[in-house]
C-alpha cells in the first residue's frame, strides 16, 4: 500500500484523509456497538430474571424497581466501563508490545490520582480553586496526572524493566509485582510526609448540581428524576476524547506505525532502523499517561483517594484487555466498556433481585475474576482477538 | 555472579578438617550460651538470636559429617530453642510464626519452585485450612446447621489430616480451570482466584452465617495439652506448656514437609516437575503426563497450606479475613524467591529471614526509634519502620530479580540454568555481532 501511495501521490492524499478517519473511527464505532449492545442485552436479562422472579417477593414490584433504576445503572456502567477501558490500554500497549504484564499499572493510576490531589490541594490552600472554571482546573488536572504518571512509568521500564527484559518470562513479572508493592507504600509514605494523609481528599471546584436528565414515572404517581452527575459525565467525555486521540497517534502517525511494527516483531522492526527501546519507552508513556488521566478523573469523581486505589481497578482492567484480547487496543476498550457494564448490573442488581441476601457490591469483584477464568478457558484471543498459536 | 561457597574467603581455613568441628561447635556453644544469659526481650537478645539462628546455615555449610550435623541440629532445635522459650515467650512465638513460614514457603516452592508455575494466591489454601478448624471446633458450626455442636478438641489431629486433604482437594479445584494457562496469565488468575476465597470469607455471613464475615471467628479450640508434658516439665504454667506444645506440633509439621519435599524433589515426580518447568512441549514429548502432574503440584502445594492452616488457627484461637489477604501470599513468595527458586535449605533459609524481617527487626527497629525520640531525638511521625511491610517485600522482589534471580542458596540446576543461559546470550552475541540492547 505504502508503494501505491507513492506512485499515485494525488489520490493517495484522498485516501490516507480516509484512512486516517477509518483508522481514528473505526474503533469507535466498535466501541459504540458494544455500549449499546451489551446496554441492550444486560438491561433485557435484568428484567426478564425480574419478571420471573416476580413471584418471590410480596412487597415491591421487582419489575417496577427494576425498570426505574435502570437509567442510572447504565450511566453507571459507562462511567466505569470507561474507567476500565483508560486502565486497560496502558496493559494491552504494553502487552502488545513484550507480551508482559505490567502488574504496577494500577498502582501507576493511582499515583496519578494522588498527583490531581495534591494539585487540588495546592490550589485550595492557594484560595484559587474556587476562582477556577471547573473544566479548566480538569484540564490542568489531567495534564499534570499525564505527566507525572507518565514519566513514572518511563522511569519503571529503565530501571525495573529493562534489565530482565532477555529473562526467562515470570521473572520480570515478579519484579513487577515488587514495583507495584513498593509504589503503594512509597505513596503512603508520600502522602503522609507530605500531610495528605491515607485517605487524602480531592478538592475541587465546585461542579453545580447534576443534571436533570428526565423525570420517571414510579409506582405510586411519584416521579423519580434521572440524574447525571458533571463529573461522570466529563469523565465520559474526557475518556473519549482520549481515545480518539490514541487511536489518531496509533493508527494514523508515523510513530504508531512504528509502534505496530515493534508490537508485530522487535527484531525486524531494529533491523528498519526503528529504535526498538524508545518505542518501548514511548508505550509506557502513553500507557502511563492515559492511566494517570483515568486516576485524575477517577479521582475528581470519588472525592478521596488512598495509596491502595489501584489495586483492584488494575486487577479489573488487565480482566478487560483480556476479555477484549489483550494486545489489541480496541479490544481494550471493548472489554472495559463491557466488563463495566457487567459489574454495574450485577453491583445495583444483585441485592435488589435476591432480597438483600447476597451483596452486589462484593460480588461484583468476583463476577469480574469469574469471567476473566471464564474468558481465559473459552476464548483466550478474547472478544475481538485472533487466535494466535503459543509461541514455543 | 558466582556460586555461593566461600573456598577463598579467610573462614575457608576453619571448615576443614578437625578445625571445622571444633570451630562450630564452638560457635554453637558460645551463641546458645549468650542467648540463654539474656533472656531480656531487647535489641541485644535480638541479635543474639539472629546469630544464634545463623549457626542453622553455618551447620548446613560446614564440612562435617552428616550425623554430626544432624545431632547438634536437633540438640539446638529440641533443646536450645524451647528452653529458652521457656524463658522469654516472645522468641518462642516468633520461632513458632517462623516454622509456620517455612513449611508454608516450602509448599509454594513445589508449585512454583519446582513446577514453575506462578502461583499468588497460595494463601487461600491456607485460609481453607484455617476456616475448616475455626468453623467445626467453635458455635459457628451451629449457625450452619442447627442443632450441630463444636466437635471435641481430641479430634485437633483428625483435622489437620482433613486439612491436608481438604487443602488438596482445593488445590486440584483451583488448578483445574486454570491448566492451560501460560506462565503470567496463571499468576493473574491465581491471585485473582485468592481474591475471590478471600471476598468470600468477608461475604459468606449472608443468607447462611458459614464465615462470620469481616468479623472473623473468635476463641477457637486449642488442641488439648497431653498429659506427659505436664508431668515432664512440672515447673512450667500453662501458657508456657501450650507454647512449647504448638512449637513441637510446628516443628514436626516442618521435619514432615521437609522430609516431604526432599523425597518428592529426588522421585520420578519431582524430575516430571523440573521437565515441565524447563520445557512443557519436550516435556510431554517425553510422555510426562501434563495434566496430573501440574495438577499433583497444586495439591501437594495446597495440601500443606491446609494442614498448617489448621495448626495457624488453633495457635492464634482467632481469625479473619484480613489475616488472609493478598500480601501474605506475596510475602511466602518473598520467602521463595529470596532463598531461591527449587531449592530446599534456600526456602527455609527465605523463610526464616523475611519472618524475622517482618515479624521482628522492622518492629525491633521502630520500638528503638521511638525510644529514641523520647529522649528528645528528632523523629518525624509518619516514620515507622514496621508499618512499611509492603515497600520491605517489593524491594526484596525486585533486588532480587535483577541482581540474583536464583537466590541466596541457589537449586544446583537452576544455578546451572542461569548460567547456561548467560553463556548462550554471549555466543548469540558474538554470532551475529550485534549486541544486545542496553
Amino acid at each position: 500500500m505504502a508503494i501505491a501511495a507513492d506512485a499515485l501521490p494525488a489520490p493517495a492524499s484522498r485516501r490516507t484523509l480516509r484512512m486516517t478517519l477509518a483508522g481514528v473511527f473505526g474503533p469507535l464505532g466498535q466501541v459504540f456497538i458494544f455500549v449499546v449492545g451489551s446496554a441492550i442485552v444486560l438491561s433485557v436479562i435484568t428484567v426478564l430474571v425480574a419478571f420471573l422472579l416476580r413471584g418471590t417477593r410480596t412487597n415491591v414490584d421487582l419489575v417496577q424497581a427494576t425498570l426505574t433504576i435502570l437509567p442510572q445503572v447504565i450511566v453507571d456502567g459507562l462511567v466505569r466501563g470507561f474507567l476500565f477501558a483508560t486502565i486497560a490500554l496502558g496493559y494491552t500497549m504494553v502487552y502488545g508490545v513484550l507480551e508482559f504484564i505490567n502488574f504496577a499499572h494500577g498502582e501507576i493510576f493511582m499515583v496519578g490520582a494522588f498527583s490531581g490531589a495534591a494539585l487540588g490541594t495546592v490550589f485550595a490552600a492557594s484560595g484559587i480553586l474556587n476562582a477556577l472554571p471547573p473544566l479548566l482546573f480538569v484540564l490542568i488536572a489531567v495534564i499534570v496526572g499525564m505527566v507525572i504518571s507518565g514519566t513514572l512509568a518511563v522511569t519503571i521500564e529503565r530501571i525495573a524493566y529493562r534489565p530482565l527484559r532477555n529473562a526467562p518470562r515470570l521473572v520480570p513479572l515478579i519484579s513487577a509485582i515488587g514495583v507495584s508493592l513498593l509504589l503503594q507504600d512509597g505513596m503512603r509514605l508520600i502522602a503522609n510526609v507530605t500531610g495528605l494523609g491515607f485517605n487524602a481528599r480531592f478538592p475541587t471546584p465546585n461542579f453545580g448540581p447534576p443534571l436533570q436528565l428526565a423525570q420517571i414515572p414510579a409506582a405510586d404517581g411519584r416521579t423519580i428524576p434521572l440524574i447525571l452527575d458533571v463529573r461522570a459525565l466529563i469523565f465520559i467525555v474526557a475518556a473519549t476524547l482520549m481515545l480518539i486521540g490514541l487511536n489518531y497517534l496509533v493508527n494514523a502517525t508515523k510513530l504508531g506505525t512504528a509502534i505496530r511494527a515493534v508490537a508485530q516483531d522487535r527484531p525486524t522492526a531494529s533491523l528498519m532502523g526503528i529504535n526498538v527501546n524508545q518505542i518501548i519507552a514511548l508505550t509506557f508513556l502513553i500507557g502511563g499517561a492515559l492511566g494517570g488521566a483515568a486516576g485524575v478523573l477517577f479521582g475528581i469523581r470519588v472525592g478521596t483517594v488512598n495509596p491502595y486505589i489501584g489495586f483492584l481497578p488494575g486487577l479489573k482492567a488487565f480482566t478487560a484487555a483480556v476479555l477484549g484480547g489483550i494486545g489489541n487496543i480496541p479490544g481494550a476498550m471493548v472489554g472495559g466498556i463491557v466488563l463495566g457494564f457487567l459489574e454495574a448490573f450485577v453491583a445495583s442488581y444483585l441485592s435488589l433481585l435476591t432480597g438483600g441476601a447476597f451483596s452486589g457490591a462484593s460480588y461484583a469483584d468476583i463476577v469480574a475474576f469469574a469471567i476473566l477464568i471464564l474468558i481465559l478457558i473459552f476464548r483466550p484471543s478474547g472478544l475481538l482477538g485472533e487466535a494466535v498459536a503459543q509461541k514455543v | 555472579m558466582g556460586t555461593t561457597s566461600l573456598p577463598n574467603s579467610p573462614f575457608a581455613a576453619l571448615n576443614r578438617g578437625l578445625l571445622a568441628y571444633v570451630a562450630l561447635t564452638a560457635y554453637i556453644v558460645v551463641t546458645s550460651a549468650l542467648m540463654l544469659m539474656n533472656t531480656r526481650t531487647s535489641l541485644g537478645t535480638d541479635v543474639l538470636f539472629i546469630l544464634f539462628l545463623l549457626s542453622f546455615l553455618l551447620l548446613y555449610r560446614a564440612k562435617v559429617s552428616n550425623g554430626y550435623k544432624l545431632a547438634l541440629g536437633a540438640i539446638m532445635l529440641i533443646g536450645v530453642v524451647p528452653y529458652f522459650g521457656t524463658m522469654n515467650a516472645y522468641y518462642i512465638e516468633l520461632a513458632i510464626q517462623a516454622g509456620i513460614f517455612v513449611a508454608l514457603a516450602l509448599g509454594l516452592n513445589v508449585v512454583v519452585g519446582f513446577a514453575g508455575l506462578l502461583d499468588l494466591g497460595y494463601v487461600a489454601f491456607f485460609a481453607v485450612g484455617a476456616y475448616l478448624w475455626g468453623i467445626f471446633s467453635t458455635d459457628q458450626i451451629g449457625l450452619i446447621s442447627p442443632g450441630a455442636s463444636p466437635v471435641s478438641s481430641q479430634l485437633f489431629y483428625l483435622f489437620m489430616a482433613l486439612g491436608l486433604f481438604l487443602g488438596a482437594f482445593f488445590g486440584v479445584l483451583l488448578g483445574l480451570p486454570v491448566l492451560r494457562l501460560r506462565g503470567d496469565y496463571l499468576a493473574i488468575v491465581t491471585l485473582g482466584l485468592g481474591e475471590v476465597i478471600r471476598v468470600l470469607a468477608v461475604n459468606l455471613d449472608r443468607p447462611i452465617n458459614i464465615t462470620n464475615g469481616s468479623q472473623g471467628i473468635k476463641s477457637i479450640a486449642r488442641p488439648p495439652l497431653p498429659d506427659f508434658l505436664r508431668a515432664l516439665f512440672p515447673g512450667l504454667n500453662d501458657p508456657q506448656l501450650y507454647q512449647l506444645f504448638i512449637y513441637a506440633l510446628a516443628l514436626l509439621v516442618v521435619g514432615l514437609t521437609v522430609l516431604t519435599v526432599f523425597r518428592l524433589k529426588n522421585s520420578r515426580i519431582g524430575r516430571a516437575w523440573e521437565a515441565i518447568r524447563e520445557d512443557e512441549t519436550a516435556a510431554v514429548a517425553m510422555g510426562i503426563p501434563l495434566v496430573r502432574m501440574k495438577l499433583m503440584a497444586f495439591a501437594v502445594g495446597a495440601s500443606f497450606a491446609g494442614v498448617m492452616g489448621v495448626l495457624f488457627a488453633a495457635k492464634q484461637q482467632f481469625i479473619n479475613p484480613p489475616t488472609f489477604d493478598l500480601i501474605r501470599s506475596i510475602g511466602i513468595l518473598a520467602m521463595v524467591i529470596l532463598g531461591g527458586m527449587g531449592s530446599i535449605p534456600g526456602v527455609i533459609l527465605g523463610g526464616v529471614l523475611v519472618t524475622l524481617l517482618d515479624l521482628q527487626i522492622l518492629p525491633r527497629i521502630a520500638t528503638e526509634l521511638s525510644a529514641l525520640k523520647r529522649q528528645g531525638v528528632v523523629i518525624p511521625d509518619w516514620f515507622d519502620p514496621a508499618q512499611y511491610q509492603r515497600a520491605l517485600f517489593g524491594l526484596l522482589l525486585i533486588i532480587m530479580m535483577i541482581f540474583r534471580p536464583e537466590g541466596i542458596l541457589p537449586d544446583q540446576r537452576r544455578r546451572e540454568e542461569a548460567h547456561a543461559t548467560e553463556e548462550q546470550e554471549a555466543l548469540v552475541e558474538v554470532e551475529t555481532g550485534e549486541a544486545k540492547p542496553a
